[in-house]
């Protein structure tokens, strides 16, 4: 049942529109396209973070160690450009997506093997990575000045009129679109979440697919490690604190269940967005701060119980019998 | 080991402690202690202690401190120095109490002891030596603004979060000086919670909202090391200075970039200068600890200490481009 214009994903955009209209309405600088595409960039790591975060919810994990590995793959990647400044930017990225992706690993080897409750794993190995911070680093900041120049000038890079930080999200974005669409793994990640024990009758193996779940998600949560502290030129233990609520967050905001099955990349790089024009419109319409936090917390609640009530009437019915008699 | 090896080694040891005062006895021994060795910061206030012994010529520092900032360590290491008799103890607390009856038992063996950097509880210390106060310091972030704008002009605060004690407070200390910088306008305060992306985010906001802002103060080290990446990004170096407290090892990148003029934060090298000199005169000269009582501290002028004995320094040590390369290093 594919439809050509998602419903969830209309209401969603519709009010991603209103929202900036209201902005628009305090602040009329807000929506000029040069503050719109800087919005965009700021939002990008929280585009693909939720991407990552989206494979794994839609196996019916969650994963809330993104930003503690974040963290961890960002102090490593700045501490080894410390002490080799000369290592190409090329091999950095390299290293922050394995590193990522191993910390992905631990967590799916956990989920998989031992049939641990993914809440509990990644609550635990999200501590754990912290933890690991503080050991490498000693608790000490990596500051700009130590980093190289080219560590930090790769995200703010222009290409075609956009920094390379929005480029990436954008590309993560399209290959996200056609592996969901288009590759095996896409589609047992849906079959898996939708019913698990139908999905292990059609020869999918409903653990190892949310091992590369979770690979995909640290992956993800490594890449974005090495953009986040290159693009704001610090790295410390902190960085990122409760940065994976939000990415929960957007996810819930674009629509994919928690219960896992049900959701899609237009949703939750939707949802994304969402919070993105939230976070930079708060500090520029002039509301007091000690309102910001309880307005991004309704809008939050707003758009989750919008798309609640769109999402109520779809169900699926197989026997249009046992409908009648309910 | 055998009980015979042993036992020399201890006798060994034994004369060694009642040897050493023999060998300086004409000297005024104080002991630094720190709270853990190896500490950038630290090592630039023995710098300051051994500056401060030359300057009154018959001075020995004896620099210390565990390897790691426990409490437990400093009560060893304030033991052996006790054993030791030294003149005085200058120490930067890992606890505010644990300490205290190790530093009593010092003080009934005649020795002067103060605190410095972090307290000690009052009846563990004679007196307790502050980097700076809060009124210095609210006065102290408004002028490094102020200082670079002549002609008066916009500034906004950057705070850390709405609930952050210290901050607010020099904020209120910021507010209540405000008359004495005419033409200086606080269009907005700001919180970034101390999160380097929010920080980042709300400076980038104050310069869209605020488009003639003409100064950045961020009371907080996450935060102005923030706003300095913020003002780079958003091509406003030269137009918009990052100010406040930060940390010369963090803030050198915005020193070199422009995107901070200056800032300030303590001197470790004053503060162990400080230190020594108000162990000197407690434990020399026959100056008394009491409130109210002022005490000479060499090139860094006086200390007045208030109902706990405790006083400040003085204001926050300012770094720009022409000291910033000599701190970077240090903390």
């Amino acid at each position: 049942m594919t439809r050509f214009i998602p419903v969830r994903e209309t209401i969603l955009a519709g009010a991603i529109l209103v929202l900036l209209l209201l902005i628009a309405s305090r602040f009329a600088g807000f929506v000029a396209p040069s503050n719109l595409a800087n919005v965009f960039n700021d939002t990008a790591p929280l585009i693909i973070l939720a991407l990552g975060q989206m494979v794994v919810i839609l196996t019916r994990c969650i994963d809330l160690s993104v930003a503690a590995n974040l963290a961890l793959t960002g102090m490593a990647v700045a501490m080894i450009n410390v002490t080799m400044p000369g290592l190409p930017i090329p091999v950095i990225i390299a290293i922050a997506i394995l590193l990522g992706a191993i910390m992905g690993a631990i967590n799916g080897v956990l989920v998989w093997k031992l049939a641990i409750p993914p809440i509990v794993v990644t609550l635990g190995t999200m501590t754990i990575f912290r933890g690991i911070i503080f050991l490498i680093s000693d608790g000490k900041w990596v500051n700009s000045h130590e980093m190289s120049p080219a560590f930090t000038a790769f995200p703010r890079m222009e290409l075609l009129g956009l920094p390379v930080l929005s480029w990436t999200a954008i590309i993560t974005i399209a290959l996200f679109g056609i592996m969901m669409a288009r590759t095996q793994f896409g589609r047992s990640i849906f079959a898996v979440g939708g019913n698990p024990h139908a999905a292990v009758y059609t020869g999918i193996n409903v653990g190892k697919t949310q091992f590369w779940a979770f690979v995909v998600s640290g992956a993800l949560a490594g890449l974005t490690g090495y953009l986040w502290v290159s693009r704001f030129a610090v790295a410390y233990v902190d960085i990122a604190g409760g940065f994976e609520l939000e990415v929960v967050a957007a996810c819930v905001i674009g629509g994919i269940s928690i219960a896992g099955g049900v959701g899609s990349v237009g949703g939750a790089v939707l949802g994304a967005i969402f919070l993105g024009v939230v976070k930079n419109a708060l500090p520029v319409v002039n509301i007091s701060p000690f309102w910001q936090l309880a307005i991004s917390g309704s809008a939050i609640l707003i758009a989750v119980a919008f798309n609640a009530r769109a999402g109520r009437t779809k169900g699926r019915i197989i026997l249009k019998s046992a409908e009648a008699t309910q | 080991m055998s009980v015979l090896k042993k036992l020399a080694a201890s006798a060994a040891m034994a004369a060694a402690m009642i040897a050493t005062p023999a060998f300086a006895q004409d000297d005024v021994r104080i002991a630094i202690v720190v709270k853990a060795l190896g500490i950038g910061f630290f090592e630039a206030a023995a710098e300051g202690a051994e500056e401060a012994a030359e300057e009154l010529g018959n001075v020995e520092i004896i620099y210390t401190g565990p390897t790691d900032t426990t409490a437990e360590g400093q009560i060893e290491v304030i033991n052996a120095l006790i054993a030791q008799q030294v003149d005085a103890i200058a120490i930067s607390a890992n606890d505010t109490d644990a300490l205290v009856p190790a530093l009593q038992r010092a003080m009934q063996r005649g020795i002067t002891v103060i605190s410095w950097d972090s307290g000690v509880a009052p009846e563990g210390r004679q007196l307790h030596l502050n980097p700076s106060s809060n009124p210095l310091i609210g006065n102290m972030i408004i002028k490094l603004a102020a200082d670079h704008l002549p002609d008066g002009g916009e500034v906004a605060l950057l705070s850390a979060t709405t609930t952050s004690t210290n901050q607010n407070i020099w904020i209120e200390e910021m507010m209540a000086v405000m008359g004495d910088y005419p033409g200086i306008d606080v269009v907005a305060t700001v919180y970034g919670d101390d999160l380097a992306d929010k920080s980042y985010r709300e400076a980038t906001g104050l310069m869209q909202s605020y488009p003639d802002l003409d100064a950045i103060i961020a009371p907080t080290s996450v935060g102005i090391v923030a706003a300095a990446q913020a003002v780079v990004d958003a091509d406003k170096v030269g137009q918009v200075n990052v100010t406040g407290l930060g940390l010369p090892s963090e803030m050198a990148g915005a020193i070199e970039s422009g995107a901070s003029q200056s800032f300030a934060i303590w001197n470790p090298i004053d503060l162990g200068y400080s230190a020594t000199m108000l162990a000197y005169e407690l434990s020399q000269n026959g100056a008394e600890a009491a409130p109210g009582a002022e005490i000479p501290m060499g090139r860094m002028g006086t200390l007045t200490l208030d109902e706990n004995n405790e006083g400040a320094m003085a204001d926050p040590f300012v770094y720009d481009a022409s000291n910033i390369d000599d701190f970077k290093s240090i903390f």
